[in-house]
This record gives C-alpha cells, structure tokens and sequence, in this order.
C-alpha cells in the first residue's frame, strides 16, 4: 500500500501535473471571475483550445527532436493566404468551382509541408540550428504573406468551408484526429522510438542505423503539416483568409508545449503533457478576459507562468538526475 | 603496537562514513587512514561506493553519518571550492579541461593572478612553466589544450592540482586513456610527487598498477571495506577475490572452440589519405580477430571506415561475398554489421533513455507490423528480457530505468545487449572494457566466446595487449595507418607484438 501510494503520488507529480494545477487554477479563480465556472464558458475554454492543441502538438514533435519549429505562426499566415486566393467567392482562382475547397485544403496543406521541408532540410542536412533556420523561415514566410495581399483580408469564403473551423464538432473530430494521431505515432511506432532517440543523442542514433537526417526532416515537415491543418481551422473559424492570423500567438505555442513538461533539449515529451499544457494557458487567458485584464496583463501574467513551467522542469530534472 | 615506534603522521581519515541515496546505503561505515605522504591504492568493482566516497572527500557530496579529518584537522567540505582550498585535488577520469582555453588559463581558471583587477598574463605564465616542468611536459603555457593529446592533457590537470599546491591529489582511472608509452610517463611523474611528500589516492581497475605505486590497499565492496593494510598483503588474485567476493580463477574464460575457414568479412587494399593504407586481411566466421596498436595508429578509424561511418579511398570491403562498400551504416546494420564505439557515452547510449529503449534501437525494425511501422510491444519486451539475461545485467536494474544511473560495466552490457539483440554475423567491439571492473570484463569475454560459438566473427580493437592476448585467436598490430604484423594463437608474444605495434 506504501509504495502503491508513493507510485500514485510520483505519477501524479510527474506525469500529470499540469492537469493538476489547471484543476487549482480553476478552483482558486472560480469565486472571483464571474461566469468563469458556467458550462457556457467551459466549452468556450475547450473551443478556443482546439487551435493552440493542434499547432503544440506539431511543436511538441519538432521539440522531442531536441528543436523548435518559430515558423508555424508563418505558416499559418502563408497557408491561409494561399488558401484564401483559390477558394475565395470574390477573389478565388477557383471562385465557384466545386472543386475549389478540396484544391484549396491540399494546397494549404502543401505550404506547410513544403515550409517544414526547407526547415528540416537546412536544420538536418546543413547542420544548421532550428532556432535560427526556423526564425528566418517565420521572418520570410510572414512576410511573403503580408505582401502578397497587400495585408488585406481575403472573405467571401464558400460555406462548405466554414463548417471546418466553425462547427465545434467538426473541428473537435480534426483535431482529435491529428492529436491522437501523433499520439500514436509518438507511443507506439517504429518512427516514434527514431523521434525520440535522435532527440537524446543523435550520434548514438545515427551509430545505431537511425536514418537521423530523414527523421529530422520528417519532424519538420510533420510540424509544417499540422501548422497547416491548423491555418485551415483558424481560417474558417475567422471565415476569412488573411496573414495576421495568430500572429501575437507564436510564443502560446512553445509555451503550451513547455508547460506541459516536453523538454527544450529534446528526448522527453508527451502529447499528453501538451493537452494539459494548451488547457492550462487557454484557461488563464480565458479567466483573465473575464476580469477585463488588457492583453497587455495577459500577457505579462502568461510570461510568468511560463517561466514557472520551465522552472519546474529545471528542477524535476534535478531531482531525478 | 605501536609503542614508541615514531607513528607516521596521518594525512586522511576517513571515520565510520555513511552515505545513502533514497534509502539505500552506499557506504556503510567506512574506516580507512592515510599517512602523510603515502599512496592509497582504492579498488572496487563499478558501484562498490569508490566514486561516492571520492565524491565526498571533494564536497561533492555530504556524508549521513560519520566524520572527516584531514590534516590532524575535523573536515567537512560542503562543495569542490571548500576541498580545493583544503589542499585536495581530483584528477577525473574524463578529463575536465577546457579545449578551447590554453594551458594557463585552464590552471588558473578559477583564480587568475590579478594586478589592479586586470589578470597578470605574465605572472600567470611564469607559474604555469615552472607547473609544467615540473610534470616533465615541454609546451608553452599558451597552447591550447585540444591540441594536447590525452596524456598531455592529463599531464595538465597534475600540474594544475600542482599550480595550487595541492597536498592530496585524487586520481580516478588516470591511464584508460593512455597509450603504454603515456602510462610510463605518467607513473614516473606521480613517483616525483611521492618523492616531494604528496599523499595520492590512485583509483584504477589495473590492478597490476596499483600494486606498483601504491603503499596501502584499500578493497571496497558493496560499500564495505573488505581488505585494508600494506601492499605486502595484498596479492592480485586476493585483490580479485575480495572485490568480487568469490574467486575467478583465470582473468579470460577458456575458449572452447575453433574458428571455421569461412571468411566472413574480407578487406582489401583498402586506403584512406592520412588515415590508413593498404589494409588487407580477412575475417572468418567464428573467428575473434584482435588489432592491437597504439591511440592514432588508425586502428579506431578503420573500424569506422568498416562500419561506414567514415568515407574509403581505395580498395575494397565484402561482406558475406557481397561488397559493402557503398552501403550506409543502417544498410550494413541490416546485413548483420554490429559496432560497438569506443565513445560509450556520446556514441553508444542514449544516457537519458530506458534500459528497454537503448536495448531495443537497433533491432526496433525488425519489429515493425502495418503500414504505420508500428512496434509490437509484447514481443519487443521478451526480447529484452532474454538479453538482459544473456549479458547479465544487474538484477536490481528496471527495465524503465535510465541507464545513465547504472555502473560503467552495465552501461556497457546495455550496448553490448542493443547489438547483439540484432543477432549480428559480424560484430566490431572498440576497447570494449575500457573503465570496467573484474567481474564485467569476464562476462563480456564469456559473451564474445558464446558469440563465436553460434558462428559471429568479432574484430576487437584494445589498448590492453592482455586482454587481445587472452581472447583472440589471432592478432593484427597496427601502426601510422598500417597493418605491421599477425600473430595467431600460440604464437603471441608479449615483447615481439609491442614490437610490430611500436616501431
């Protein structure tokens, strides 16, 4: 019973600690932020989570590579340009053809495989560092999209479009799809274990007849793709294309990924640990909307939470090391 | 006892120690003195408790129970500055020096001489020559260290402890690096400390050197002292025995078989600018083939070259009567190549990793179903059950543990068990019981032979002329990138190989 108790306690502390403080944070906040604790909110909360979720997955892929994926926000932007311009009623290349949404979807798709291959493809083969090669990548694509459509938004998107992002139902089946997906990906497969051994030491990998640079490269464009699935929702659910979407959010999604306990030098991370990271910043930022904070108090309130997480898991490591 | 007789001042005493990590005790009363002056001999198999209790001496760690004196003084260093500025100096076993800093500035890196707060370069200097002739090196202070070759490195780090006028200096398996000619300097350096009355602890699994330098020994086992007294009473074999707690009657196992004349793997003319030239020989099956040579005679970067990681050349390599030559590693892997690099911790673990995981790299292809590759856990977990088994590792250890918490002798058994659960035809061990105690090397050598006997040829490459001599059935001796010589059983010859690998 002694050690059953001291398991159960080790795996709480460890492994689902951040459900454990979302849970505190709702208790302690409920009281104070009116309509905080209404089931009309909570699926609000579980609503504008489903975006953040999917974009940290990719990003908990990338980081378990011992990585960082700077570019999905770019992607995101890229992507939903591009999608805009073929699908749109007004605009569209495809304006009106029955074809145009699934067009549209695989070329959404194919800006952020081919996003993530140029990241991999530098970071695996040119030996460059992520952070760098993926910040320039964010520079440019963000860029690019803002001057291909002079920063306007492109609307008139056809319905059939806006059920994806706009139906919570819809998107829950998208985003569980790609979630538990890389679950088991991650848990279970052949490309997981590679994942997970390039990101503890990829010398040994490569020794040990690891395909490193594939994995890699498969790594980025996997993240690229998923940053896509996610313009697709955001696009939708905003119901027009346009490239300043999510763009102050880029840092929600290394932090959600970081709350949740995936390590920054690779090797270690959960998709898990990432719901319960995504649930744990959507709930603050949802709780502190209620209290009318600006975005500004928001933030500074998001930064040090964040830095809690990565502090927590300085320490943990500590413990166990 | 020791009535009137003038009693030799006491330098070290270690009283009752006790240390423990989550419960477990890994020191359980530890008693021990050294005399001014004196060499203490400390040997252990891995995980007896010599690290912890070295760690302890350094500050690195702090004891439960029990108590220090150093110096006729009660001591207590609470971190590695306390023990420095006590007079103690630890010489690592990986060497602890900045590559890209030059000699100076690694002996005086935590405290450069200094006039007006700027640092005094030629003080600095000054004192670092008068350290470096001292140790008998002949290099300006301003090199910088990742030129120096191992043993000049480790030169280096005695005369930085030297540089602080450091009155104990703790050395931790000081010649696993080294090559023979290296030790031999080494040895007549530390025999001028003991001549200048510094006491040394000398930590080593080289018995035979121990025994040389020492005057005491002191045996942990399990962490227990189990033989402490003047190295009069201790003899190698008793020094075995106490550390294993039973006797291994012969340092290697007998070997039981012969080799077939199926050649497994052929090399021909094969070349490298600057690396190695003109190697021909051929591999049998059931064969262990050792190359001896010193560090840099190329005998490490042929294995690579074998192994694919590093590009050919010239010439040819074929393996199972099919050329290899153009194959990536994983492709070689897959016609049953193994290779087990000298570099265990950046090359052959994934020290964050699980037992199961690190285990399970290599072979994890072959247990991929469905489109999606997916890992049939059930029948990968028998798998590693089986081959923890067959190379023996520690009871204790769960298969969820990270290796980096196990011994140096289990983490290798770990890499040892990732290839072999490939079942390999072909296996490459570079010094594959570099920093292992007694009992471990004795079981990989049993592993090697078991190898053999199910029809694997093995290519071993080691610094240690004996351990070639007790388990091959043939060796190549290897110098400036040439093979110098072949020796076949019953024709080795100490003096004759040491020959062919040196001159």
């Amino acid at each position: 019973m002694g050690l059953d108790t001291a398991k159960l306690r080790k795996r709480i502390l460890g492994e689902h600690l951040p459900l454990l403080l979302c849970l505190l944070y709702f208790a302690a906040l409920a009281p104070f932020a009116e309509g905080f604790a209404t089931s009309y909110n909570l699926v609000n909360v579980f609503s504008a989570m489903l975006p953040l979720l999917v974009l940290a997955t990719g990003q908990t892929l990338v980081m378990i590579t011992a990585g960082i994926d700077l570019s999905a926000t770019a992607v995101i932007a890229m992507a939903s340009v591009v999608g805009a311009m073929i699908i749109s009623g007004d605009v569209g290349w495809l304006a009106g053809n029955p074809l145009a949404v699934p067009i549209g979807i695989v070329a959404m798709l194919l800006v952020g495989a081919v996003v993530g291959a140029i990241n991999g493809t530098l970071v695996a083969w040119f030996r460059m560092p992520p952070f760098i090669v993926t910040l320039t990548s964010l520079m440019f694509f963000s860029g690019l999209a803002i001057w291909s459509t002079q920063s306007k938004a492109i609307s008139a998107l056809p319905h059939s479009f806006l059920i994806l992002g706009g139906n919570d139902w819809v998107t829950l089946a998208i985003v569980a799809t790609v979630v538990g997906g890389i679950h088991i990906l991650l848990t279970r497969s052949l490309y997981g274990r590679w994942i997970f051994a390039v990101g503890h030491n990829p010398k040994t990998a490569l020794v040990s007849g690891v395909p490193v640079q594939k994995v890699l490269v498969g790594a980025y464009i996997a993240a690229g793709l998923i940053a896509a699935v996610a313009a697709i929702l955001i696009t939708s659910r905003m119901e027009s294309g346009s490239p300043v979407h999510w763009q102050r959010n880029l840092l929600d999604v290394i932090g959600a990924t970081v709350i949740g306990g995936t390590s920054l030098y690779g090797g270690k991370g959960k998709v898990l640990w990432t719901v319960y990271g995504a649930l744990f910043l959507t709930l603050i930022d949802n709780s502190l909307n209620l209290l009318n904070l600006s975005h500004f108090t928001i933030m500074m309130v998001k930064g040090l939470v964040i830095l809690a997480a990565a502090m927590l898991d300085v320490l943990r490591n500590r413990e166990n090391g | 006892m020791n009535t009137g007789k003038p009693s030799i001042k006491t330098a070290l005493r270690f009283d009752s120690i006790v240390k423990e990590f989550f419960g477990v005790r890994v020191l359980k009363e530890v008693s021990f003195e050294i005399g001014e002056g004196k060499t203490l001999g400390l040997v252990g198999e891995n995980g007896a408790g010599k690290s912890t209790l070295m760690n302890i001496l350094g500050g690195n760690l702090q004891p439960e129970e029990g108590s220090l004196w150093f110096g006729g003084q009660p001591f207590s260093p609470r971190s590695p500055a306390d023990a420095e500025v006590a007079g103690i100096a630890f010489v690592h076993q990986e060497l602890n020096l900045f590559g890209n800093l030059s000699i100076a500035e690694n002996l005086f890196v935590n405290c450069f001489p200094t006039t007006g707060g700027l640092i005094n370069r030629s003080r600095m200097f000054n004192d670092t020559s008068a350290a470096l002739k001292q140790v008998g090196l002949n290099l300006s202070p301003d090199t910088p260290v990742d030129r120096l070759s191992a043993g000049e490195q480790q030169m280096v780090e005695i005369a930085k402890a030297l540089a602080r006028d450091a009155r104990l200096i703790i050395l931790d398996e000081p010649t696993t690096s080294l090559t023979d000619i290296e030790a031999g300097r080494l040895f007549k350096v530390l025999r001028d400390l003991q001549q200048q009355g510094i006491t040394l602890i000398y930590i080593s699994h080289a018995l035979e050197e121990v025994a040389n330098l020492s005057d005491d020994i002191l045996v942990l086992r399990d962490g227990e002292v189990v033989g402490n007294g003047p190295k009069s009473s201790f003899s190698q074999s008793k020094m075995i025995s106490l550390m294993v707690g039973r006797d291994i009657d012969h340092l290697f196992p007998p070997r039981s078989h012969t080799p077939t004349r199926k050649p497994a793997l052929r090399v021909e003319k094969l070349g490298r600018k600057g690396v190695v030239k003109d190697i021909d020989f051929t591999l049998h099956e059931g064969e262990v083939l050792g190359i001896s040579g010193l560090i840099g005679s190329g005998r490490t970067e042929l294995a690579r070259i074998l192994f694919g990681l590093d590009p050919v050349d010239s010439g040819n390599i074929t393996l199972a009567e099919t050329s290899i030559l153009k194959l990536s590693p994983a492709a070689r892997i897959q016609k049953g190549m193994a290779f087990l690099t000298e570099n265990r911790r950046d090359e052959g673990l994934c020290a964050e990793a699980s037992i199961a995981d690190n285990m399970t790299l290599v072979a994890a292809p072959r247990f991929k179903r469905g489109p999606l590759a997916l890992v049939n856990r059930e029948s990968i977990s028998l798998e590693v059950t089986r081959y923890r088994e067959a190379v023996r590792l520690t009871k204790s250890a769960q298969n969820t543990q990270q290796v980096k918490t196990l011994s140096g002798g289990n983490q290798q058994k770990v890499v040892l068990a990732k290839w072999i659960l490939n079942q390999p035809k072909l296996i490459i061990l570079d010094e594959p019981t570099r920093g292992i105690d007694v009992g471990a090397k004795y079981e990989i050598y049993s592993l090697i032979n078991q190898l053999t006997q199910e029809g694997a040829a093995v290519l071993v490459i080691s610094s240690e002329l004996e351990e070639l001599i007790g388990i091959c059935d043939r060796i190549l001796t290897m110098r400036q990138g040439e093979i110098t010589g072949q020796f076949n059983q019953g024709e080795f010859d100490r003096e004759k190989i040491l020959a062919a690998a040196i001159h």
